[in-house]
């Protein structure tokens, strides 16, 4: 039996969000962006020219909003209000990607720039000691490899070996604590992770000592959540089929764990160690409070402070010697090569993923 | 009515313990070709199996006989595999998983206190659904991965041999024979899941359990894997899990058909027979309505 | 203990395992895992325990005992104030751009360049705090003035833009945008995330209806990725709060609590101010300075753990 015709909703005008309200139906070229783009540009060029006020900054700035009003106007009368929003708003949001972008490209250019005017086969060669405005970062650059191996070496295999209690052997509710703790490690600030280490040196040998090796502690407060963290996800990406043909096979767990599963999550390991470590070869705060400055050469994390690139940078900047721009200049070369070494691991860590990666299907 | 046991064999055929297990006995065995060796007896009584709180399967009695195929059939989600897995005691790895019951290898049961685990997947070796060759090794340690992972320092003489002797076991030898250190990833599904049954057999088991070995393969490669179980059951236990009626039909001696009466509830078996009988004239009204294809 | 019989292989392979010296392997690999584990919930006690344990002198010593005679709280509030008002401010600013960041990686951009560009956001995380002081004083500082200086003559009524404009450009405001872009990469990471995780079904759905781009992202892509926003903003903010060399170089500091983020006159950062001043600092100095890290990592704690109940909060609806 059908119920009678129901003529009451036909009558109440159908309105969908997306219905179409302005009746505009042309379209614009495809190049129609870019060239209101490029004409906003040309015009907050001419009117700065006309003005006296000609800076490039200026001229993107006001000329990404003129633009977006432009293509927001030109599409308006060709295609349409809705289209015209959507037309503008995604040149703003284009628009703010070039303005997150810029800094980077700011940054990058200026520590090349005046990095550059600091590298010379002194700096390289050359520690503080005893010189006066002049020297180099050599005892910093080897200082910054020491402390870093040293952190490395805690906190990979205490990291790894937490992933793997987490990923293999955590039950339920433990492993949900111990990931709550990691990511509440993971958001210590590195100056407290600074003042632990040296908090905790003080307790055994006395106040005012700074050792390499507290910084290298610092360092690791802040790399063992990183990689337990990336270690993890690439132990989870581990099918679990392989597990489950080594024990078929009668393998006792440890063995399924280091003869399966982490050779096969060998290259994921690695790459996410090198990245931990790239993250934490700049880090300054930590090393300030732990390591201290100092002018001469020191290999022994054990005895006595250590100087590091970090810290040289900020040195030098914050006491610059008799000569105030070659200080400067140290400092900038200093970052320069801080970031030199980040990008060599970053690009590493990418290279050996892709060599040594296995297929999993 | 299956309840015969398989009788322990004669004093020749007996492994002799030496430090590296019983390969030895079969590699100077494989080496000498020597006779078929002795399958065993797997033999369930009252088995239920859990998920935590949840009953999966309960009340299985059955013997799975030596030097024969038994398959076992039925709808998904019915136990059949949660059931195999019990067999090499798989099924306990499932965090909160729980086994009740006994089920006994040639008399000794596999779930005693004190019974290692390891040791029983030794002797009870799986095959599972898809291939899953280890892919950052060869194919040459791909079947010597469980002579690798739990002997003592085998020679790599004899390693060869096994490794030979599986791979010719499992009809790859041929195939394989000049790419023996190119990783396993590189064959094909059928390939690859011959590999996987040359690594089961490389560490001897007394009894092999396959879990719908096929079901991810081309029916070509089906088909030779069909044969080859033909020729495996020469010197093993068998047990095989498939959704495929006709292939259990095709390679099977034995049958067991297992079913639910409803979602939620435990699977159980219904009926176990030989297979011709199985399939023609089943006992069970539900074995029967299952193998006409009335319902599944 | 079970008994074998040993006249079967099975007996004979069953027996020789019983014997426990597999189980060794597994005890002691076991046992270094829980250890691993047990250590990392040891260290982070312990820098709590620490923290509390030489900083507590400070947080106990009478006013005219600490240096500068003035009492703890006295100390540490326009610190806290400092810190809070630049990490929100760096919210403020980096917020809407990673999102705007995170749509056009997501939605707008061509596949093909998209991978390069989230690449390109992630490298402003690699680089190392200290270089990011560097650029703020030498390069964004003195490019800031002009500009400071038109804030405070057309919008000088406005508490924060009082002024009078710094003539170095080491202000709040460029603190405040610097450690904007440090937290960029963190905040647009999981919005890149969240965003490229909604389901084609709703995206698809709305295309359907004959939505424009915005229209749909608008509808589908927004809301589904809110609460991750928020999260990854709170994130952000923690990493704000704790940043320490940037904000050391850049602010030029005189130590009052006040709004105006275009002059000379500012509060310090804890971080900032342990940074600058433990060098030279000794005995009860320094456990003052350490019991403001102790207050600095209380705030931290407290911002994460919003975040991650957020996170938790969503997962669950």
């Amino acid at each position: 039996m059908t119920p009678p015709p129901d003529n009451t909703l036909a009558s109440v005008p159908q309105r969908s969000i997306f219905a179409h309200t302005d009746g505009a139906g042309g379209s614009l070229p495809s190049w129609a962006p870019y060239g209101a783009f490029v004409g906003a540009l040309v015009f907050c060029a001419a009117v700065e020219a006309a003005l006296g006020w000609f800076t490039i900054a200026l001229m993107l700035v006001f000329g990404a909003l003129v633009a977006i009003v432009a293509i927001y106007g030109w599409s308006r009368a060709v295609e349409g209000r809705r289209r015209a929003k959507d037309r503008a708003i995604t040149m703003a949001i284009a628009t703010a990607f070039g303005i997150a972008m810029a800094p980077l490209i700011s940054l990058l250019y200026e520590v090349i720039k005046r990095g550059v005017a600091g590298i010379n086969w002194d700096f390289f060669t050359t520690t503080s000691r005893g010189v006066v405005g002049g020297g180099g970062a050599e005892h910093a650059i080897v200082g910054t490899l020491i402390i870093t191996a040293c952190a490395a070496i805690i906190s990979v295999p205490i990291g790894i070996m937490a992933a793997i209690y987490m990923n293999e052997y955590g039950r339920g509710p433990l492993r949900r604590a111990l990931t709550f703790f990691v990511d509440v490690m993971t958001g210590i600030p590195s100056i407290v992770a600074g003042l632990f280490a040296y908090a905790l040196f003080e307790l055994f040998l006395g106040p005012g000592i700074q050792l390499g090796i507290m910084g290298s502690l610092a360092l690791s407060v802040l790399m063992i959540p990183i990689v337990i963290r990336s270690a993890e996800e690439v132990l989870k990406i581990v099918p679990n089929h392989l597990r489950e043909a080594a024990y078929a096979l009668g393998t006792p767990k440890w063995k399924v764990i280091v003869k399966v599963v982490l050779p096969t999550a060998f290259a994921g390991l690695v790459t996410g160690v090198m990245l931990a470590t790239a993250r934490i070869i700049g880090e300054t705060a930590p090393l300030l409070v732990t390591t201290g400055v100092i002018d001469s050469m020191n290999t022994d994390p054990f005895s006595g402070r250590m100087q590091n690139l970090a810290v040289y940078a900020y040195n030098e900047y914050r006491s610059p010697g008799v000569m105030k721009q070659a200080s400067y200049d140290r400092a900038w070369a200093a970052a320069l090569t801080l970031i030199a070494i980040v990008m060599i691991l970053n690009v590493i860590a990418r290279l050996v993923y892709r060599r040594y990666r296995t297929e999993i299907r | 009515m299956f309840g015969s046991q398989a009788k322990p064999q004669a004093e020749e055929g007996r492994a002799k313990m030496s430090p590296t297990g019983p390969v030895t006995e079969t590699t100077s065995q494989a080496i000498g070709g020597a006779p078929a060796r002795r399958a065993k007896t797997l033999e369930a009584k009252e088995v239920n199996l859990y998920y935590g709180d949840f009953h999966a399967v309960e009340g299985v009695n059955m013997t799975i006989e030596p030097n024969k195929v038994t398959a076992l059939i039925g709808s998904s989600g019915c136990g059949k595999t949660t059931f195999l897995r019990s067999l090499n005691r798989m099924h306990e790895l499932t965090p909160g998983a729980s086994v009740k019951g006994d089920i006994a290898l040639d008399g000794e049961d596999i779930y005693a206190n004190g019974v290692d685990p390891v040791a029983v997947r030794r002797l009870i070796g799986m095959v599972f659904q898809q291939p899953n060759p280890f892919p950052t090794m060869s194919i040459y340690d791909n079947v010597a991965a469980g002579l690798n992972f739990n002997s003592s320092r085998i020679p790599k003489s004899d390693k060869d041999a096994v490794v030979e002797r599986s791979l010719r076991g499992a009809h790859l030898w041929d195939e394989v024979k000049d790419r023996l250190d190119k990783p396993g990833s590189g064959l094909s599904g059928g390939q690859q899941q011959r590999l996987c049954i040359a690594r089961a057999t490389a560490v001897s088991p007394e009894v092999l359990l396959m879990d719908e070995p096929c079901s991810a393969l081309d029916p070509v490669a089906t088909l030779a894997i069909e044969d080859l179980i033909g020729e495996l059951k020469k010197e093993y236990t068998i047990a095989i899990v498939t959704h495929n009626m006709q292939q259990a039909s095709r390679a099977s001696d034995i049958t067991a058909f297992f079913n639910l009466d409803e979602s939620g509830k435990p699977g159980h078996l219904v009926e176990i027979g030989p297979t011709d009988e199985i399939f023609t004239k089943p006992k069970q009204k539900e074995t029967e309505d299952y193998v006409s294809g009335r319902f599944g | 203990m079970a008994q074998f019989d040993t006249t079967t292989n099975a007996g004979q392979l069953l027996a020789a395992a019983s014997g426990g010296r597999r189980r060794r392997g597994d005890r002691i690999f076991s046992n270094t895992a829980v250890i691993a584990a047990v250590t990392i919930l040891a260290l982070l006690f312990g820098v709590a325990a620490f923290l509390v344990g030489e900083g507590l002198p400070a947080l106990t010593a009478s006013s005219s005992e600490l240096p500068g005679h003035e009492s703890f709280i006295s100390y540490a509030a326009p610190l806290a104030f400092g810190t809070v008002l630049a990490g929100v401010l760096a919210m403020i600013i980096a917020v809407p751009l990673a999102v705007a960041v995170a749509l056009f990686i997501t939605h707008i951009a061509p596949p093909r360049i998209a991978m390069t560009l989230g690449y390109l956001v992630d490298l402003l995380a690699a680089i190392p705090s200290i270089i990011y002081g560097l650029w703020g004083i030498f390069v964004l500082g003195p490019a800031a003035v002009p500009v400071m200086k038109w804030l405070e003559e057309k919008l000088g009524f406005l508490p924060i833009f009082e002024g009078p404009a710094s003539i170095t450009g080491r202000t709040m405001l460029v603190v405040g945008l610097v450690l904007a872009v440090m937290i960029l990469p963190i905040v647009s990471a999981i919005a890149r995330e969240a965003f490229s995780q909604t389901p084609r079904k709703l995206q698809e759905g709305a295309q359907a209806l004959g939505a424009t781009r915005w229209e749909m992202i608008r509808t589908t892509v927004l809301p589904f990725g809110k609460s991750s926003v928020i999260s990854g903003s709170m994130l952000g903010l923690g990493r704000a709060l704790g940043e320490t060399m940037a904000v050391a170089i850049i602010l030029s500091v005189s130590g009052g609590v006040s709004f105006n983020l275009i002059s000379q006159a500012n509060p310090s950062t804890i971080a900032a101010n342990v940074a600058l001043n433990f060098p030279e600092s000794s005995g009860l100095a320094i456990n003052l300075l350490i019991a403001t890290g102790l207050v600095l990592f209380a705030i931290t704690l407290a911002t994460n753990f919003l975040a991650r109940l957020i996170i938790a909060r969503s997962e669950t609806e």
